[in-house]
């Protein structure tokens, strides 16, 4: 029996060690690296790279305030990460371990700045809109051929989403997006935290949500790829994938992502390295490895989403850095919007107004 | 000391298992919430000694409870996932019930053969066997692309996302349940009373009523525990299965955790789940004690 006890404590402290000397544990989210580049690094710098996914931000906040994440790279979006790190969930990052941040694009930088002042704890991995997503055949044999593909209309008007139904409509299970869509198309401010103009969303989407099939944050991208569903007001660069997947599926399904014309949240995900990160000198080399103009466009022309690198920009393809869907034009951009954080006593309304929604109480 | 060893031990285990992790949420459900880590106050800080312990008793209240109490939303997910685990071990009952009398019909030489195709699916991880079911009910799964190929229905039957994919998910999930133990409560059944009823003028279905039946009534019971009390919280086959509009407390209780970041909300959700699962586990407990009396 002792010795079982000295062969399991041993095996313990050998578990350990070898945490903080070998490896890089990385917190991402869903679909949105290349593959290829995780054994990359592996190769370059020796390190072992361990890779976990999510797929809301909700799910890696609670993970950070609880504390003893034991990652040392994660992924936030911009306004979560605005909260977080006045929680003191992150550590400022070492920019002289980061040689490769000269190659950051400095019109994203001046944006995530409002989240994270100087930049000092994260730097940009991708940034998208959020927008729809839709099977155009489908939607025109439902709507006819003039359908408005293009304007919030489209999920919004239970006319229209009543028509929709039948051949499936998904959204986004993220109220901190999909709220601030629903005012722009009432003529609000995205960005509004009163209380009066808030409830005006939940009538509004409590006469589309009969017709909706799902919230949910990443199943879409199969199902609209396999043609389960017609609608999805999701991600701009998933619905990309699933536009490319059903290419490669051959499968007659035509996907096509618009932001949407009244206006599109623009979003930012960070790399930023916890506070309590067990090996803040992996993460930094990570950092740094992503940073690379090479590889960052190698991600971004696998995942269809835009990066905050400058540099990339010359490695990036011709279907990514031409997609105006990716990289909008300079009139697209100045017609998005940036969405801060709600403060606690606001998430909660948002929160319980989402489930009334959601579930009908 | 043997027998203080015997008693020691089981009562052991359930306070570590039990009543530690209890109290700890007990605790949180008393606090508040606050953005820091972990995010409720107030933490109790045993450096401080005596004091500390004070400070932190302090800050305690059951605020979270009254919050329960004043919005609707709460009673409608209890007794909606009430409702669900109602009928789901209605149908447990229905579809397993058959399947174990079958099982303990069969001659002797089939039952391993029998017995290895109930327990056989645990060999696969419970997640993948719900997953694969998304695969069974979709729009365009095997399901509607059998119905449509021979021609009974024309345009796919909505299943997924809906409150008949989650019934259907776990009373496959929790089948198992339900049979072994009716199975093993039939197993044991003399035969010969069956005979007896019989000789003395039972037709086969009154035989099966008046004998069988009330000596299965252990296993019934136990099975439907066994499905009852853990397709109340469930939350896996809902969120995997079911839609938006499928209201459990479990994805209410993940929603307070997640969403809000309420901790303390979330932590009161599931102490006043437990106390509400408190009653069927006691009476489970109850049959359990009775048929062990039974058997000696």
């Amino acid at each position: 029996m002792k010795k079982t006890w000295v062969t399991l404590g041993a095996a313990l402290a050998l578990g350990a060690t070898a945490a903080t000397a070998e490896e890089v544990r990385v917190y991402n989210w869903s679909d949105y690296i290349d593959e290829d580049l995780l054994s990359q690094f592996e190769e370059e710098t020796g390190i072992d790279l361990i890779y976990d996914v999510f797929d809301s931000n909700e799910v890696l906040e609670t993970k950070m305030l609880a504390g003893g994440s034991g990652y040392d790279v994660v992924v936030p979006t911009a306004s979560f990460m605005e909260r977080q790190i006045t929680a003191g969930v992150f550590q400022t990052l070492d920019k002289s371990k980061l040689p490769n941040i000269d190659n950051l694009w400095d019109v994203i930088a001046e944006r995530t700045a409002q989240f994270d002042p100087d930049n000092a704890y994260s730097i940009n991995y991708m940034w998208g809109t959020t927008g729809m997503g839709v099977n155009v055949e489908k939607v025109k044999e439902a709507l006819g051929d003039d359908a408005a593909i293009d304007s919030l209309a489209l999920i919004f008007d239970p006319a229209n989403m009543e028509k929709l139904a039948s051949c499936g409509v998904h959204i986004l299970d993220a109220p901190d997006e999909v709220v601030p869509a629903a005012l722009t198309y009432l003529g609000e401010d995205p960005n509004s935290h009163d209380p009066e103009v808030l409830a005006k969303v939940e009538p509004l989407m409590s006469a589309i949500s009969p017709y909706v099939q799902k919230f949910h944050s990443s199943e879409y991208i199969n199902a609209i790829a396999n043609g389960d569903i017609c609608v999805a007001f999701g991600w701009s660069g998933d619905i990309l994938q699933a536009r490319d997947r059903a290419d490669e599926a051959d499968n007659g399904v035509e996907i096509v992502y618009n932001a949407p014309k009244e206006g599109a949240l623009m979003w930012f995900d960070q790399l930023a390295i916890p506070a309590d990160a067990p090996n803040p000198e992996g993460a930094h080399k990570f950092l740094n490895f992503m940073l690379d103009a090479k590889n960052m466009a190698a991600a971004s022309n696998y995942v269809y989403y835009a990066n905050g690198n400058k540099a990339s920009q010359e490695f990036l393809e011709e279907d990514v850095i031409g997609d105006p869907a990716i990289y909008p034009t300079e009139e697209a951009m100045a017609n998005t919007y940036v969405k801060g954080a709600y403060p606690s006593k606001v998430q909660r309304v948002v929160t319980r107004m989402w489930t009334a929604i959601k579930s009908g109480t | 000391m043997k027998r203080l060893g015997l008693i020691l031990v089981p009562y052991l285990w359930l306070l570590a298992l039990f009543l530690v992790p209890f109290l700890i949420v007990l605790k949180i459900s008393l606090s508040d919430t606050e953005l820091a880590i972990p995010p409720y106050t107030p933490t109790l800080d045993i450096a401080e000694g005596w004091e500390g312990i004070k400070t932190w008793w302090a800050g305690l209240d059951l605020e979270n409870y009254t919050w329960l109490a004043s919005d609707d939303l709460y009673w409608k997910a209890y007794l909606s996932s009430l409702k669900i685990a109602v009928i789901s071990t209605l149908l447990t009952l229905i579809v397993g019930y058959p399947i174990a009398y079958g099982m303990s019909r069969a001659p002797d030489e089939w039952r391993p053969t029998l017995m290895m195709l109930i327990i056989l699916p645990f060999w696969t991880s419970f997640l993948i066997r719900v997953y694969s079911w998304k695969a069974i009910l979709s729009n365009e799964g095997l399901l509607n692309q059998l119905l449509i190929y021979l021609g009974i229905i024309t345009d796919p039957l909505v299943i997924l996302n809906t409150n008949v994919a989650v019934y259907i998910g776990i009373v496959y999930t929790y089948l198992p349940f339900m049979v072994l133990p009716i199975y093993s409560a039939l197993e044991r059944l003399d035969e010969s009373l069956l005979e007896a009823a019989e000789d003395l003028g039972c037709s086969r279905f009154t035989a099966f009523w008046l004998v069988t039946m009330p000596l299965s009534k252990q296993g019934i019971i136990a099975g439907s525990f066994l499905v009852f009390i853990p397709a109340m919280g469930e939350f896996v086959i809902p969120a995997l299965l079911g839609g938006s509009k499928t209201l459990m407390i479990g994805k209410v209780l993940w929603e307070e955790f997640f969403s809000n970041r309420d901790w303390p909300v979330a932590s009161a959700v599931a102490v006043v789940l437990l106390l509400l699962l408190i009653i069927p586990i006691v009476l489970f407990q109850r049959n359990e004690e009775k048929q062990r009396e039974a058997q000696k």
